[in-house]
């Protein structure tokens, strides 16, 4: 009985936290009720068993979107906004379709049969072969490699995307990173206390993701925030976008997977076809280069594009 | 032994609760930011520490205790770092940051 | 025992929607991220009795990514108000 206050409760806090962020007046109210419905929303994928998503939504949805979400407030705070926002009769017609939506979906789910199709039984059936303890890292890598790879790049089109929004005289240059205004005592000690421990436990999640909730998403964000709050301090600073090794370090991981995948061609039949034996050691080589990846292009998404010019 | 440690955990956690309760009261009903802050580090830490404390019975084995203890280190840490760049930017910028 | 867990669970997240109200009305920014702190601490409190009931594997590794996370973000909306205050633009 308990449980299902519990359950009711988070529903309840969720909705809420959601209703404020869309009705805040400021940004900055409206962030701050953002990061919490990401947390929120964290504890509620635990609820539902479900660790690895749990795991992803706090390192992004309550990490990092926050910090991007801020950097962007920041940025614009200087401009002054040139049209109007949207007309009353537009926006509740966006509010009736987004229930519309929201009722239906809630229908189709209440209504599946019970027990519901999937496919969970044959994924965790044929997960020795590859040699992995995880089901969800298993989809990851082996079942959908295809669409891990395809993400993969697609970060990589975003950090692209990122860097085109600089003027052409600043190209090549570093962006600056969100960062404290004042020396602060406090956040230095920050800095050098948390990103050892904050490194450690990154690897460790990243590592154990072959057998227990963790992964290469999860460990990567967590070492990306590392190197952001060096960055917030003041202790480190943004690299030029024209310095080769960021540059390589973004792009390792797909390149890095797409080549495993081609050689698959060769070693066992197909693309992205990993050898009956070795698949964990070539699941793991490629994880190591999609976690680094994943650690260097999320800072860079939140230091955003050049603004000095580059020093030659 | 287990009734022991199930009363133990019992009493940790309720403490743990009543001082959620004072940092949240103080939080809302302090008269001014700073003195939310005092109530809500101090209070937050210690909530969180007794909770913790409640659950080291039933942790996974020393590792899983170990690890429930460094997330309690680290929320202190951070709450105590927050707490102070709070309280320098409120100096910095006058009652009205 | 798993009963007053999730009890305990229950009124943890009943004081911090509390506090959230902080974030909607308090009057300054320092405000919202003394809630988001609160929201974080809470969070793991809420979420640690939770898994504790539920026996979920590999829990404490989430409680530690949050710690870390919400850190990270409550370090960042500090640093956020601060620049705000100091630009002399009002912290909303």
């Amino acid at each position: 009985m308990i449980v299902q206050v519990l359950d009711i409760g988070l529903v309840a806090l969720l909705l809420t936290l959601a209703g404020w962020t869309i009705l805040a007046r400021f940004t900055f109210p409206a962030v701050v009720s953002y990061v919490a419905y990401g947390l929120l929303l964290s504890l509620i994928w635990v609820r539902l068993f479900a660790v690895d998503v749990a795991l992803t939504e706090a390192a992004i949805g309550g990490g990092f979107t926050g910090v991007l979400l801020i950097a962007a407030a920041s940025r614009l705070r200087t401009t002054t906004p040139t049209e109007q926002g949207p007309a009353a009769p537009l926006r509740w017609a966006v509010a009736v379709l987004s229930a519309l939506a929201t009722l239906a979906l809630a229908i189709v789910v209440l209504l599946l049969p019970d027990p519901s199709p999937t496919l969970a039984p044959q994924a965790i059936d044929n997960i020795a072969i590859t040699g992995l303890g995880n089901p969800v890292t298993a989809v990851l890598i082996a079942y959908r490699a295809f669409d891990t790879m395809l993400e993969k790049c697609v970060l990589v089109l975003a950090v692209v995307g990122v860097w085109s929004v600089a003027s052409d005289r600043y190209w090549g240059g570093a962006p600056s990173a969100p960062r404290a205004v004042a020396q602060s005592g406090a956040l230095t000690l920050f800095a050098q206390l948390l990103p050892p421990l904050g490194i450690l436990i990154g690897i460790r999640i990243f590592w154990v993701g072959a057998d227990e909730p963790g992964g290469a998403f999860q460990g990567g964000a967590i070492l990306a925030a590392m190197w952001m709050i060096v960055m917030m301090a003041s202790l480190g600073d943004a690299p030029a976008i024209s310095k080769r090794w960021i540059r390589i370090a973004v792009v390792a991981g797909p390149i890095v997977f797409i080549g495993v995948g081609v050689l698959g061609f060769a070693t066992a039949g197909g693309f992205l076809a990993y050898p009956a034996g070795i698949a964990k050691t070539v699941i793991i080589f490629v994880e190591i280069f999609m976690t680094l990846s994943i650690a260097a292009a999320l800072p860079m998404l939140v230091a955003g594009p050049p603004i000095q010019a580059p020093r030659l | 032994m287990t009734l022991v440690l199930n009363l133990f955990s019992i009493g940790a956690i309720c403490a743990g609760l009543v001082f959620f309760v004072a940092g949240t009261v103080g939080l809302l009903r302090f008269p001014d930011p700073l003195s939310r802050l005092h109530a809500l580090t101090k209070a937050d830490n210690i909530g969180l520490g007794l909770v913790v404390l409640g659950l080291l019975p039933f942790a996974n084995g020393v590792l899983g205790g170990l690890k429930l203890m460094v997330v309690w280190v680290l929320v202190q840490l951070s709450g105590a770092t927050v707490g102070q760049l709070i309280a320098q930017s409120m100096r910095r910028n006058g009652p009205n940051a | 025992m798993t009963d007053f867990l999730f009890a305990a669970a229950v009124f943890i997240l009943f004081m911090v929607a509390i506090g959230l109200v902080r974030v909607l009305y308090g009057p300054h920014d320092a405000d919202r991220a003394m809630a988001a702190q609160l929201f974080g601490s809470g969070g793991i409190a809420s979420l640690l009795l939770v898994a504790s009931a539920t026996h979920v594997r590999g829990v404490e590794d989430v409680a530690m990514g949050l710690a870390l996370l919400a850190a990270f973000a409550s370090v960042a909306f500090v640093n956020s108000v601060a620049a705000a205050g100091d630009d002399g633009v009002s912290g909303k």
